[in-house]
């Protein structure tokens, strides 16, 4: 045994490594990748530069692209990314559903409702753009805590399944008022439209500011239950037994998701899959333990947003995908194949 | 130290002692299960169950799941999870709510893999295990927990017969060498009457009958709570045999 967990602690900084080097990697990419071609070793130095406050070589041009466009980009989808797997993975966990995503309990439904609300009743000009950030932020954990309310007085002790069907429920019904309210206002469906696709249009760093504080929350709380999302995996009752508070733990756990998933909303619009495709390919690659699996799901989801983004500025160039459209692309296919190999017995 | 003495399911009354292995018998709806899950504290109940002479209201959920372990009729088995990350689970009692396992966590772990005989295949997935080799992971689990008290539930279901007597035989030897005392439920009459010192049999949620296997395991008591036909073959050494007579049932 304890040979066996000297090769468990050396399996896991591998896996831990791997994801370091893909989360830079990606970074990497994000950051060298444009229309306007700055040079690796000037992308290197001008970031290292900004870092540690050194002076820029690049020219004034250069320096702002980098600095005020690229990099803010790639470390917002760097944030997001990152804020969505862990939080589908703390979903997933504490609802023991595979299929769970960080829109489970009606986010989504509450975020396009909020956006769509200050799209369409808020003021026009500059105020607006924060207003719509804030809306959605609302309306993703209104939605989450109404689910959980209903839920709870569903369920004994807010059980997993009473969880999701009020989720299923909050969403229906937000939904139906979101689509209510557009089409009463069709000169606004496009502006709404674009804005659930998701993006991660920056302007400076503005934007990073604003989600960092909930997403590190978000992640350190979530991290902090690694060890307890595993004993939640032999289910409610056994945990109970093993003398876990199964409610408080599911109570706490969606709490950090909903915060880490409605600041990410907030700020890029409704990116899916990114929540199941990241976990689930980790699951698949390096096991389930929550322990591995919740690092791992923050670095691998930042790096994967990233490269995702990189795609979307670049298929259509100049023109850009919305980001939402390239991660379905591509996790539609890849959520086949998990379903297929869920069949299997996983 | 009193073990037991619950007024559960209605007006069940009775005390396990240290080191007895009791067996909760009745026909299906009789109570059995309800009566584990009061004592592991899964259930709401009114009356009085005592764990170790305090009253289990009393105790915190860390502390009752320290003096009893709980091995469901059906465990959950993680497929992903080997056999070492679930028999470690069995320490979560032990733990603080957002700590994770010291070395004497992984010491206990190991501790009751080397007692089930689970060294070979501790780093195995519990999706890649037989039957027979789930429930040592489940023993060896429970085992982990080093609590006093063994709730089982229907240990031996989906077993055949040379693995529920490997089962048995290992639940025995855990009693003897570890000093646990041990409440099941069994539908096995003959493997109940066997092994436990004493036989409870509920019916509808009432005990019926209380004392050892020659009291409890009779025609008389087994046609009326049972509705079954059945012969007792007694064997002075391994006990008595409960046959069902072809033919016969309710009525």
């Amino acid at each position: 045994m304890v040979a066996g967990a000297t090769t468990s602690v050396r399996r896991t900084t591998l896996w831990l490594l791997a994801g370091v080097a893909f989360a830079l990697g990606a970074f990497f990419l994000g950051a060298f990748i444009g229309p306007v071609h700055l040079g690796v070793l000037a992308v290197l130095q001008g970031t290292v530069a900004h870092l540690f406050g050194f002076h820029s070589h690049l020219s004034a041009t250069d320096d702002a692209i980098l600095w005020e466009i690229r990099l803010p980009r790639v470390v917002l989808g760097g944030i997001v990314g990152a804020t969505l797997a862990a939080a589908g993975a703390a979903y997933q966990g504490v609802f023991r559903n595979p299929l769970a995503d960080p829109y489970l309990l009606g986010a989504a439904a509450g975020a396009g409702l909020g956006a769509t609300l200050a799209v369409v009743y808020g003021p026009s000009g500059g105020f607006a753009d924060d207003l719509v950030p804030v809306a959605a932020f609302t309306g993703a954990a209104f939605a989450v805590v109404i689910a959980y309310v209903l839920g709870r007085s569903a369920g004994a002790g807010a059980s997993a399944a009473a969880l999701v069907l009020a989720g299923v429920t909050v969403a229906a019904f937000l939904t139906a008022v979101q689509t209510y309210v557009q089409q009463q206002n069709v000169q606004t469906v496009q502006e709404v439209y674009s804005w659930l696709l998701g993006r991660l249009a920056t302007s400076g760093w503005h934007q990073v500011l604003i989600v960092l504080p909930y997403a590190v929350f978000s992640w350190t709380v979530i991290l902090l239950h690694r060890r307890l999302l595993d004993v939640l995996a032999v289910g409610d009752e056994e945990a109970a037994a093993l003398g876990v508070r199964v409610a408080r733990v599911r109570l706490i756990v969606v709490a950090a998701a909903t915060v880490g998933t409605a600041a990410a909303v907030a700020v890029s619009g409704l990116i899916g899959f990114v929540g199941i495709i990241v976990p689930h390919t980790i699951r698949l690659l390096a096991g389930g333990s929550y322990r591995l699996l919740l690092p791992l799901a923050i670095l691998i989801g930042g790096g994967f947003l990233v490269a995702t983004d990189v795609l979307a500025r670049t298929i259509i160039s100049p023109a850009e995908l919305p980001i939402g459209v390239v991660t379905a692309f591509f996790g539609a296919p890849f959520f086949a194949l998990v379903l297929r190999t869920s069949r299997r017995g996983i | 130290m009193s073990l037991g003495g619950a007024t559960v399911v209605d007006g069940v009354t009775t005390a396990v002692e240290r080191g007895e292995w009791v067996a909760l018998i009745g026909p299906n709806g009789a109570g059995k299960t309800t009566l584990l899950r009061a004592v592991a504290s899964l259930v709401e109940y009114g009356g009085r169950i005592s764990l170790l002479g305090d009253d289990a209201h009393g105790l915190s959920r860390g502390e009752r799941a320290k003096r009893v372990a709980y091995v469901t009729q059906n465990p959950t088995m993680p497929p992903e999870m080997t056999v070492r990350e679930y028999v470690l689970l069995g320490r979560s009692p032990y733990i603080g709510y957002l700590a994770t396992e010291r070395k004497t966590d992984h010491d206990a772990a190991h501790a009751a893999v080397a007692r089930l005989e689970l060294e070979g295949l501790a780093h195995r997935k519990l999706s890649s295990l037989s039957g027979g080799e789930r429930q040592r992971a489940v023993l060896a689990r429970a085992l982990a927990q080093r609590a006093p008290l063994l709730l089982l539930d229907e240990p031996t279901t989906a077993l055949d017969v040379g693995r529920q007597q490997q089962v048995l035989e290992i639940v025995d030897g855990l009693r003897a060498t570890e000093g646990l005392t041990v409440l099941s439920a069994m539908h096995d009459l003959t493997s109940a009457g066997q092994y436990a010192d004493r036989l409870v049999l509920l019916d509808r949620g009432r005990l019926v009958a209380d004392g050892s296997a020659d009291e409890v395991l009779t025609r008389a008591l087994i046609s009326r709570h049972y509705r079954a036909d059945v012969r007792i073959v007694g064997e002075s050494e391994s006990g008595l045999v409960v046959v069902p007579v072809r033919g016969g049932g309710p009525g």
